[in-house]
């Protein structure tokens, strides 16, 4: 009797710290979730409509395509046999679970920010997914950029590992927004300009970058940055929801909003908006007026095709159609991301609070390079705007660029 | 054979107004279910974005909105001594056919029928005597202040503009005082009105007339409806009937319900599958689900716990004649009851036209409009006027599009220079008052299956018998009077008289406000739906639209066939599911 009573004793202890792990670990899971979704990894690492998080989504750079993997923990094609430590190494040195280099076109050199308890918990978050088999492709690179050594150089030259630290003279939200958006967000990715190399431009910070024939904008938000006009709770909004009164989202950012930032708790989007908008810009030149002529066809093919959404007058319809006046993509020196949208049309990201999927349609196969550099012209000249003019052989070079299509 | 499906709690057939409404309101109960509709995808960007939208040789003239009547049509004839013959175009009404049906293309005037028109037989009897011999017109079997809160919830989905003219029981100036009591007023604001309406209004307040602005589904400002859903103001460019808008800014189940409704995982739409019968068991007292095929002709059967038809009326009365649902009507005998009191509209006009006053009606919308009510339903008394119901009367701004529109003045030519002399002078300067006068419904008019003429699939066509009435020559003789008396003080150079005679004519476009044919009622022996929109003969079988109206009254029947649908919903949800069966006890 003795006996079987000590037995028991010792079973409930037993169970007690079986409990108390997996308490942990449901905290773990959870923090590991969230920043899996703040880091918006499903966004690279899942193809439209496939698998999440199981990877091959072709990420065209300018050095060629490369392949995101399979993040699920499947054995063979996943991270199925990578440790803790191994998961940490990638993220935080850009080393597969081989020491082999990982090109940085996987973040690392935001993610290296993140501390090892941000690290391992995403791990254990992606522990919990349904392991997902699926071989990603080779990448498409060119010799020697396909020779994963070559990007010890580019480390040497523009990594340095190292965890988030911060700054005291700075309140505790401007430093957890630094850390969201310099870490997990990653966002320089797209919205700072890239050398030569694809490293981020040094005094280009968040001004603006190019990726994928799109113009990412200047997200810069204090004096003279790209979202100066956006008040914090603005960009809150925009953030929470894929529209404010200012703008819409679309293409890419959409993904970041649908998969991410949606789901972020309001005080970390506060954070982000603290932290942007203490980003001062440069002052911008003005730019070239342009003819009179362009304007006059612009202003006419505008009121024609543009109206019945934007306006006459450029101020559209805030949270439904985005205003022209004012607006960043607009204004933004590089112009290919007007030129596109009225190439293709785009759609506004859909949201748990704005469902609807909101679409301008394209006008591509309506007016040619002429009309869509006048259109993007008068657009970009008017109600106070001074984006420039465009070109049509910017149109015709852009129009060819996306008749070869996505990889 | 046909290959077996998994088995769905609730198969809709169709996927239009009621079918996206039923969809939002039982997947949200919890319930599985599965949309099937014969038409495409359809959505704004793709099928009908601004760039495209507004091209006449394509959507109207080519029917690329309607139902196909290549593959599947009705056959038509005036009475009994004539052999019905196959439509092969569309004319007097235009069918919708895929995703959104004909909610798609429509004009988005959203009324609510009057109190009395749901209890025609019984209050007109009371006020007038015995109903005419041969009128089958009976009550509706619910009551307009049961569905108060159902039309509330439709113009608040849509953002419907209007003025209230009956708050709470207190008449508010300026709305419609005939209507029935508002809970709330519209969402939104009456559009803005051109100088066509305010003719209209200044000639109507003349004559001692309450006009109020039309309740539209085109909106009057950007509007954001209780599922979060978005619509966008409306520009006026007038293509809003036989047209998808472009712009965002009719509401239709793509800009209503739809974006919400397509991400939930227990809803289901299969696109291009036709339902071909609905299966029972072998009591035939339950509906065991329904069969279908694809564009590839393989056939599918799909189990279901309910069926709800939400096709259009022509389309439901007759696959319960398909599937053997029910006696199909027939008059000599008076048995039968699917198919029976089918009715449509019977609308009128008056031309205005001005000398030097440009009415632009090029600036249009499918709802902007004034509207007076004082001879529609029974709001003036029909003592010695020989008819009963009647129709609202309204100066509409729809459109001039350029190849439809061409009023002329009387005495034009037809053809040639003359013609087009009068075409060109009159084409911005002028407008009219259109009378929408109610169908009551006689034991002549009906629906069957047509004994020659089949579809595609080999199945007989459905048959219209149908031609105007006594009751409907009378009032709409009357109706026409009265907007001629308004039109003349409208102040313009000349009016022209466009009056319905003669015998009911396919052709020329009146309205697409089909219905009867599967109407309800009080009892199984008067009608085939119940008050719940549910099946006598086959309890787990509703069917929804406007074939359930016993006659049509003097207004467009969306409001109220989407007011009726989240009635049968509600009334699914609260005491089907708990206690699946018969919900009125026979």
């Amino acid at each position: 009797m003795r006996k079987s009573a000590s037995f028991l004793v010792a079973g409930s202890a037993l169970l007690g710290a079986v409990e108390a792990a997996r308490a942990n670990d449901f905290a773990a899971v959870e923090r590991g979730r969230y920043l899996t979704q703040a880091g918006n990894c499903q966004g690279c690492h899942t193809p439209a409509g496939e698998e999440p998080f199981a990877g091959s989504r072709p990420l065209e750079t300018p050095f060629g395509v490369i392949y995101t993997p399979n993040i699920t923990f499947d054995t063979e094609t996943g991270l199925g046999r990578w440790t803790k430590d191994d998961f940490w190494r990638a993220m935080h040195e850009g080393k597969a679970k081989d020491g082999s280099q990982l090109y940085p076109a996987f973040p690392y050199p935001h993610f290296t920010k993140m501390p090892r308890e941000d690290v391992d918990a995403i791990y254990a978050y992606l522990a919990t997914l349904e392991p997902v088999r699926k071989k990603r492709p080779e990448n498409e690179l060119p010799f020697p950029l396909n020779w994963r050594f070559t990007v010890k150089g580019w480390n040497m030259t523009f990594f340095e590992p190292g965890v988030f630290r911060p700054d005291p003279e700075k309140s505790q939200a401007w430093n957890r927004g630094a850390y969201l958006v310099e870490g997990p967000g990653h966002c320089s990715g797209c919205h700072t300009e890239k050398n030569l190399l694809g490293a981020d431009k040094k005094g280009r910070h968040l001004a603006g970058g190019r990726l994928e024939n799109w113009s990412a904008p200047d997200i810069r938000a204090g004096r003279h940055g790209g979202l100066e006009k956006w008040s914090e709770e603005e960009i809150v909004e925009f953030l929470r929801t894929g529209r404010n009164a200012h703008s819409a989202a679309f293409s890419i950012m959409s993904e970041v909003i649908s998969y991410s930032t949606q789901h972020m708790a309001e005080a970390d989007l506060k954070a982000i908006a603290t932290y942007l908008k203490d980003l001062t810009g440069e002052e911008r030149a003005a730019p070239r007026k342009p003819a009179d002529a362009v304007m006059t066809a612009g202003a006419a093919i505008y009121l024609d095709n543009c109206t019945a959404c934007h306006v006459s007058d450029g101020s559209g319809v805030p949270r439904f159609f985005p205003p022209l006046a004012g607006s960043g993509k607009v204004n933004n020196p590089d112009p290919t991301t007007v030129i596109r949208v009225l190439l293709e049309g785009a759609r506004a990201v859909p949201t748990k609070t704005h469902p609807s999927p909101l679409t301008m349609p394209a006008f591509g196969w309506k007016l040619d390079d002429d009309e869509i550099a006048a259109v993007a012209t008068y657009v970009r000249s008017s109600w106070g705007n001074s984006g420039g003019a465009v070109e049509a052989d910017e149109v015709r070079k852009l129009r060819g660029l996306l008749a070869e299509g996505p990889p | 054979m046909a290959k077996k499906l998994p088995p769905v709690d609730v198969v809709l057939v169709g996927f239009g107004w009621t079918g996206a409404i039923m969809a939002q309101e039982l997947t949200e109960a919890g319930l599985q279910v599965l949309a099937l509709e014969r038409g495409g995808w359809r959505d704004t960007p793709t099928h009908f974005p601004t760039t495209v939208a507004p091209d006449e040789l394509r959507f109207y003239w080519r029917h690329e909105m309607f139902q196909d009547t290549a593959r599947e049509t009705l056959t038509f004839r005036n009475n009994d001594s004539q052999t019905a013959l196959p439509m092969r175009r569309w004319g007097s009404f235009l069918p919708g056919s895929g995703v959104g049906g004909s909610g798609v293309h429509w004009n988005g005037q959203t009324f609510r029928f009057l109190p009395s028109d749901f209890v025609a037989a019984s209050h007109n009897t009371d006020r007038y005597g015995p109903l005419p011999e041969g009128m089958t017109v009976q009550d509706y079997g619910v009551t307009y202040d049961e569905l108060e809160t159902h039309f509330d919830r439709f113009e608040k989905l849509c953002g419907i503009g209007g003025k209230a003219g009956n708050l709470r029981g207190a008449l508010q100036a300026g709305g419609n005082p005939f209507e029935g009591r508002r809970s709330d007023d519209y969402p939104n604001p009456p559009m803005e009105m051109t100088f066509a309406q305010k003719q209209f209004g200044m000639a109507a307040r003349e004559l001692g007339l309450n006009p109020f602005p039309a309740p539209s589904a085109n909106m009057s400002r950007p509007y954001t409806n209780p599922l979060g859903v978005q619509l966008a103001p409306c520009t006026y460019c007038g293509f809003c009937e036989k047209y998808g808008c472009g712009n965002y800014s009719k509401a239709i189940p793509q800009t209503t319900i739809l974006p919400v409704l397509m991400g939930k995982h227990n809803f289901t739409l299969k696109t291009h599958n036709e339902v071909l019968e609905i299966t029972r068991d072998s009591s035939g007292r339950r509906a065991t689900g329904v069969t279908h095929v694809d564009v590839h002709g393989e056939v599918f059967e799909q189990p279901a716990e309910i069926v709800i038809l939400c096709a259009y009326p022509l389309q439901n009365a007759r696959l319960m004649m398909l599937s053997g649902i029910g006696r199909t009507y027939d008059p000599r005998s008076g048995e039968g009851l699917v198919g029976k009191n089918y009715c449509y509209q019977v609308v009128s006009s008056v031309d205005v036209f001005y000398e030097d006053r440009y009415t632009n009606q090029f600036v249009g919308a499918g709802a902007l409009g004034m509207v007076i009510d004082e001879y529609n339903g029974d709001n003036f008394d029909h003592a010695g006027l020989g008819f009963i119901g009647g129709g609202y009367l309204a100066c509409w701004t729809t459109n001039a599009r350029p190849i439809e529109t061409h009023r002329t003045p009387e005495g034009t030519p037809e053809w040639g220079a003359g013609w087009k002399k009068a075409v060109k002078e009159n084409f911005l300067k002028s407008t009219g008052v259109s009378t929408h006068g109610a169908s009551m419904a006689y034991a002549q008019n009906r629906l069957d299956l047509d004994p020659t003429y089949t579809d595609v699939y080999g199945r007989p066509l459905l048959r219209m018998t149908y031609d105007f009435t006594p009751n409907d020559r009378a009032m709409t003789a009357y109706l026409t009077e009265r907007a001629t008396e308004i039109a003349k003080r409208m102040g313009g150079r000349e009016i022209k008289v466009n009056a319905r005679e003669g015998a009911y004519d396919s052709m020329p476009y009146q309205t697409t406000h089909n219905t009867g044919g599967t109407i309800m009622g009080s009892t199984p022996a008067n009608s085939v739906v119940n008050r719940y929109l549910q099946s006598w003969d086959v309890p787990n079988l509703f069917v929804m639209g406007a074939g359930v109206f016993p006659q049509n009254a003097g207004y467009n029947p969306t409001g109220t066939v989407a007011a009726l649908t989240y009635w049968a919903a509600e009334a699914i949800k609260s005491r089907y599911l708990p206690d699946p069966g018969p919900m009125v006890r026979a």
